[in-house]
This record gives structure tokens, sequence and C-alpha cells, in this order.
């Protein structure tokens, strides 16, 4: 079948080869469009809002301090940039510890009604997240849970997708011989979660993990519903806030926008073949 | 129960002696998804049922709420502003969504092939605007597309594409171009990726065994290829229109209502209605009648894509 390989190609070279020029223009053409808003950025974040404001800049200036200090005069973004990551570190470790117990669960023990369950854990991925916001407010109000790190820390224990995404990993990376030896030789059903599965899962726990940690990272709405106090707020909202507050003082805000790209772009530099790796691994539902 | 029984009992649950039975052992299953349905009907399900009810009353969150029967309902039938909302959140999504998956399907058929070099540096490039926080992304388009003091705007006048600088939220549908031109830069890396995984499950002997039957790599593609992806292509559609009703960070902080209210999407005014309003309840109902909107509209998709792949 494939003896005429060669032959097919496109016949003429010199029209290949420009196909192949148009091809890359093309991809470091829209390369350029992703990175330049970026570029901007950092360029802005050094001049003064005059600056800014009057001309196109092309190179780094020398206000990046003053701009940074009015920005932290008025709003504490490293406040924030903390609350951000305490809210985020401990959702995330929560979803993929629970995840992985129900995936494990999911995966690994025949019980009843096992695939109705699994079913309405995937089905509950569909629901958009507006549609109880009014009543997980009202409800939060209620439990005197509002202007607290509760509401957006304690519902990430319900992962549906951590679920979805690790019982694919336990059903192939999890031998069931080993859970079983371990059963003969006495070990509690948690102890072999805690001391043989979870260590297999390792690698998809923190390919899962970079996910959550960017969502949870990234999410505003319930932020800004839940918590009233400036002074408690997370990065993203605080972001916002620069907004409203420095009207024209273009480079402060500028600066506030820095600082919430460039924790993302560290991790994306660091894990970027680990991320990309993952989405495929979560195309392959359907 | 008999004495004995009850002591085998106490005697079989106490840890010295291990389960005999594989049905024994079978029910932790339930112990280890029992956290999930916990935390799901505490915080989502009873939150959801409890928006249906608020629906259907009326509070202001400071009375209690006082059932109101379908007078919410009603309203919203009527209230026009609900209706721009819905049409703006629908023109934004169209404009957004036919130029991604386009861009996103075209690059990932690029990016296939085995003669381009540099494949992993174009995909992270691409996906990564998909994991700023979209928020951050707002507040940086709005200053870059600031008609007075925008980079965009000098740009283009140092480059004499443009005399004057053009006020991008001046006018309605230039405003809902740009919320709609954002989020295709945010989400086609995305898509991308998705096709890329569809498209390296497709064996390549099919594709080989078109080329040798004398098509070329544009036929390959429309006839072959791009077939065999119309599940993964169902998926991004299907994701996009939850996804897409969904969109408030990018406008809440790029452009707020926009001009004439063109870039008031479904959720800002849910938010604006419930936060900046106080009418909770009525908020409640816009959510629910935009939810069984998206339902219909995902079946539909979901039908319509069915009936043709049986054709």
């Amino acid at each position: 079948m494939r003896r005429s390989t060669p032959t097919v190609k496109i016949p003429s070279r010199k029209g290949a080869y420009a196909t192949r020029i148009g091809i890359y223009a093309l991809l470091v053409s829209l390369a350029a469009i992703c990175l330049l808003p970026f570029y901007s950025m950092l360029i802005a974040s050094t001049h003064g809002s005059d600056e800014i404001s009057s001309q196109l800049l092309l190179l780094p200036g020398n206000q990046f301090l003053d701009n940074y200090h009015r920005l932290i005069g008025t709003i504490n973004v490293w406040k924030g940039f903390l609350h951000s990551l305490y809210i985020t570190v401990t959702s995330t470790v929560l979803a993929l510890y629970f995840s992985a117990l129900a995936a494990y669960g999911f995966s690994k023990y025949p019980f009843k009604g096992r695939g109705f369950l699994f079913g309405f854990v995937i089905a509950t991925m569909m629901i958009p997240s507006q549609l109880g916001i009014i009543g997980f407010f009202k409800q939060m109000s209620m439990l005197n849970l509002l202007n607290t790190y509760w509401p957006l820390i304690l519902p990430s224990i319900a992962n549906a997708f951590g679920i979805f995404f690790l019982k694919q990993i336990c059903d192939s990376a999890v031998p069931r011989e080993l859970l079983e030896s371990a059963r003969i030789d006495g070990a509690s059903e948690l102890h072999i979660f805690h001391r043989i599965v979870l260590p297999l899962l390792v690698p998809s726990l923190a390919t899962l993990g970079i996910f959550l940690f960017i969502s949870k990272w990234n999410s505003f709405l319930e932020p800004l519903i839940i918590i009233f106090d400036n002074e408690k707020q997370t990065l993203p909202v605080m972001v916002a806030m620069t907004k409203g507050q420095f009207r024209t003082d273009y480079g402060a805000q500028y600066v506030g926008v820095l600082i919430s790209v460039v924790p993302i772009l560290a991790v994306f530099a660091a894990a970027s073949k680990r991320i990309i790796g993952g989405i495929s691994v979560g195309a392959l539902k359907e | 129960m008999s004495v004995v029984a009850r002591f085998r009992k106490k005697v079989f649950r106490s840890k010295a002696i291990p389960r005999p039975s594989r049905s024994n052992w079978a029910i932790h299953g339930y112990y280890f998804i029992l956290p999930f349905f916990v935390i799901f009907v505490a915080f989502q399900l009873y939150p959801i049922l409890y928006s249906l009810y608020l629906s259907f009353s009326n509070w202001d969150g400071f009375s209690a709420p006082s059932f109101v029967g379908l007078r919410n309902y009603e309203r919203l039938l009527s209230d026009h502003l609900f209706y721009k909302s819905l049409l703006n959140t629908l023109v934004i999504w169209v404009m957004s969504i036919v130029p991604q998956l386009f861009l996103a399907l075209t690059l990932a058929l690029i990016l296939n092939e085995k003669f381009i070099r540099g494949k992993h540096f174009f995909r992270a490039v691409f996906y990564f605007p998909n994991i700023v926080t979209p928020v951050t992304i707002g507040v940086l388009f709005s200053l870059l597309f600031d008609w007075q003091t925008g980079a965009v705007n000098k740009l283009l006048e140092a480059l004499n594409i443009v005399d004057h600088p053009i006020n991008w939220l001046g006018r309605p549908l230039l405003s809902q171009v740009l919320v709609a031109v954002v989020m295709v830069w945010q989400w086609f890396g995305y898509n991308m990726l998705l096709y890329i995984a569809g498209l390296q499950s497709i064996p390549s002997e099919i594709q080989e065994a078109a080329r040798v039957d004398g098509a070329n790599g544009v036929q390959v593609a429309l006839k072959v290829t791009i077939p065999l992806l119309r599940p993964v292509i169902l998926f991004t559609i299907i994701t996009s229109i939850i996804g897409g009703m969904q969109i408030f960070d990018v406008p809440f902080t790029l452009s707020k209502n926009g001009p004439e209210n063109s870039t008031l999407t479904v959720v800002m005014y849910l938010y604006q209605t419930a936060f900046e309003r106080s009418q909770y309840s009525y908020a409640a109902t816009i959510a629910y009648a935009t939810f069984i909107l998206i339902a219909v509209f995902s079946l539909l998709a979901f039908k319509l894509a069915r009936s043709r792949q049986e054709e």
C-alpha cells in the first residue's frame, strides 16, 4: 500500500516550497498575535502614564518601581496573591484527594448501581455553574459563611471532572492483582488506597492538579460575590478593581496585570508539555 | 437475630480477622464515593433547588422570601433587557465560535503534518492565552484597545493603516466584535489541542489510502479527515454552547455594558440584577430561563449532528 507514497506528494517542488513558506508565515504571525499583548504589557508596565498614552512604546522604560509603589500603596495585590494562593492550594489538594478516592471507588469496587452513579457524576459536569449561584449565595448567608473562604474551598471536594479523569487512569494504571495481594496480607481498604493506589496515581494527579490549580486561580465571579471585604479579596478581583481605582494611571494598572500573568507564565513554562498532554487525555472522553 | 450471629458480626467487624467475602470489601466503594455525593448535594444540588424556589418568590436580600408564583417569569417574558442580553450573548458567541473553530481546525491539520518544525512551540504559544486569568485579559485588552491611549491604535497609526484612532467601544457592533475577537484569541488554541488529539487517534493508513487513490492534501482533509473528526467537533461545539452562555469575565472588565448595552451578556445581567439591584429572586429566574435555553440548544446541536451522521 505504501509503495507509491513518494509519487503522490505535491508534484511541483517550487509550489510545495511556496506553500510551506505561506504556512510558516501564518504560524509565526499567529504566534506574534498571541504573544504581543503580553509584550506590550511588559513594556507598558515600565513607563509612566503620559508616555503610555502619548506614544507607541516598543522598548522598556525605567518607571516600573514608581508604578509598582503607586499600585501597592492603594491596592495590596500581594495580599490578594496570598489569599488566592491559600484558596487555590487548599482547594486543589482537597479536590485531588477526594477525586482520587471516588475514582478508585468507581474503578475497582463492583458495588450495586455503580454504572448509574458514575453516569450521574458525568452528567453533573454539564450543569452551568451559574444556575445555582443565587441559591448558593442565600445558603451561605444563612450559614453565616459570607465574607469567609469556606464557600470558595469546601465545594471543591466534589469535582466531577477530576473523578472522570482519574477513573480512566485507575482503570488502566492500577493492577487488580496488586490490590488482591494486599487484601490477602490483611491491609485495610483505606490503607490500600493510601499506600498503593495514590502513589501509582501521582503522575496523573500532577497533571490534573495543574488544571485544577489554574481554573481555581482564575475564578472571578465566586470571590466577587462571596467576599465583601476588599482587604480579603483574591488577586483576580483586585486586578479588576485597579480599573476603577486607577482610571488614568495606566502604568499602575499594567503592573497589576503583570503580577497576575507572571505566575501563570511561570507554571506554564515549567509544565507546558504536561499541560498540553493532559488536554488530550481530557479530550478522549468522546 | 441469634446471639451467635450477633457475636459473629461483631468479630468480623473488628480489624483482627480478615474480611471473608468479596461483597464485604466491595461495599467500601460506597464509602469512597460518598464524600463527592455529600458535598455535591450540600453545595451544588441544594443551591440549584433553592434557586428554583427563589425564582418563584420575591426576595430582596433582607426580608424573608415570599412565594409569588409565576410573577417573575411573567416579568421575564416582557423584559426587553433580558432579550437584549440573550441576543448579545448569542451574537458574541456566534462571532467568536465560527472563526475560532475554523482557525483551530486549520491549525490542527497543519500542526499534524510531519514536515512542520517547532510543533511544540506553536502548540504551547497558541494555547497560552487560554490559561491566563480571563479577568486579567479583560483589563489588559481594555488598556490596549483604549481608543485614545491604547497601544493598538498607536500601532495602527504608526503603520499608516488608519488616519484617526478607532473608537473600539464607541459603537454597539464594534464592541461586540471586540469581545468576540478577544474570545477567539482566548479559545482557539484550546480547541486546536482537542482537534490535534482527535487527529492523532485517526489511523494514518486511512489518509494514506486516500492519497494512493489520488486525492490531494486538501481533498484528504475535507473528505476523509474532517468527517472522521466529527465526534470531537461536536464535543467542542456543545462545550462552547455551555461556555458561551457563561460569558462574563471578559466583557465585565473590557467593555462593561458597552454602548447601548451591546455587551451586556446574560450572566452580567444576572449579576447586576442580583448584586447591584438586590433583586435576587428575579436573578434566579434569569438563571433558570437561561439554563433551559442552553439545554435546548445543546440538545438541538446534538440531534442535528446525529441525524446528519446517519445520512
